[in-house]
């Protein structure tokens, strides 16, 4: 079993065209970490600053639950869980 | 009868979903309308208009909700479907994307089509023609297109 994460259009870039990979961790930070040193880049498109924070217009989402109701980059995650991450879809 | 490739240079779309992408951006006038035409993937025919509601409720700022948008990808997703047009107004400026615009546009496979709703646009009476203009946005590069409205789509 792994963590699965489903990658939007615009990041398919960084994992050679796939639409979900796999990972692993025990919480969602820990979990980008880990596909990040799969897929080097991805990570910075997720997550800005320091300390890191979720970017503004990038909504990730833990079994259909948006993480910024969860605790964020702290959302537990575990084995089975999918992971989905959606650019905002926003503008002026 | 094939569906033509024009990716990339022009915008098809039928009178139906044209007319009702002018009638939202109306309605929510002087706030800013946003939504989606969905349609079958790689096939870049907009089919199944999805108005979706403005979470900023704003005239300067459109963002859907987080939690529409997930739905919509999810219904998307189920149904091999994927964004073909991303539409939303201006109030008060022209059908040319913001510089907000462009840099939050993260759909490199949609057409971003702006309606403007300026100058008296949003009125039942205002019989001048709509600004409706449509646009690729990748890396922060726009490129616009030609839109043609057709009374239907060819049978595939």
């Amino acid at each position: 079993m792994a963590i699965e994460l489903r990658v939007p259009t615009i990041l398919r870039t960084y994992t050679g065209g796939e639409k979900a990979v796999n990972g692993a961790g025990s919480t969602l930070a820990e979990f980008i970490d880990d596909v990040n040193g799969n897929h080097p880049g991805l990570k910075e498109r997720i997550v800005e600053g320091r300390p890191e924070e979720l970017r503004r217009f990038v909504n990730v989402y833990v079994n259909d639950e948006d993480v910024r109701f969860t605790g964020g980059l702290k959302t537990e995650v575990k084995d089975g869980d999918v992971v989905v991450v959606l650019p905002a879809v926003a503008g002026g | 009868m094939r569906w033509p490739p024009y990716r990339g240079g022009v915008l098809i779309i039928d009178t139906a979903t044209y007319e009702a992408i002018v009638d939202h951006a109306r309605r929510d006038h002087p706030d800013e309308a946003c939504g989606v035409v969905a349609g079958p993937e790689g096939s870049d025919r907009p089919a199944r208009f999805i108005p979706m509601l403005n979470a900023a409720m704003s005239p300067t700022f459109y963002e859907f909700d987080s939690g529409d948008l997930f739905r919509l990808y999810k219904e998307m997703d189920s149904r091999d479907e994927e964004p073909v047009v991303i539409y939303h107004s201006h109030t008060a400026t022209e059908a040319y994307p913001s510089r907000t615009d462009i840099n939050l546009a993260q759909e490199p496979g949609a057409h971003y089509v702006l309606v403007s709703t300026r100058d008296g646009a949003d009125s039942p009476s205002y019989d001048g023609p709509v600004e409706f203009r449509s646009y690729r946005i990748i890396d922060g590069e726009v490129t616009e297109e030609e839109v043609q409205v057709v009374p239907a789509y060819p049978a595939e």
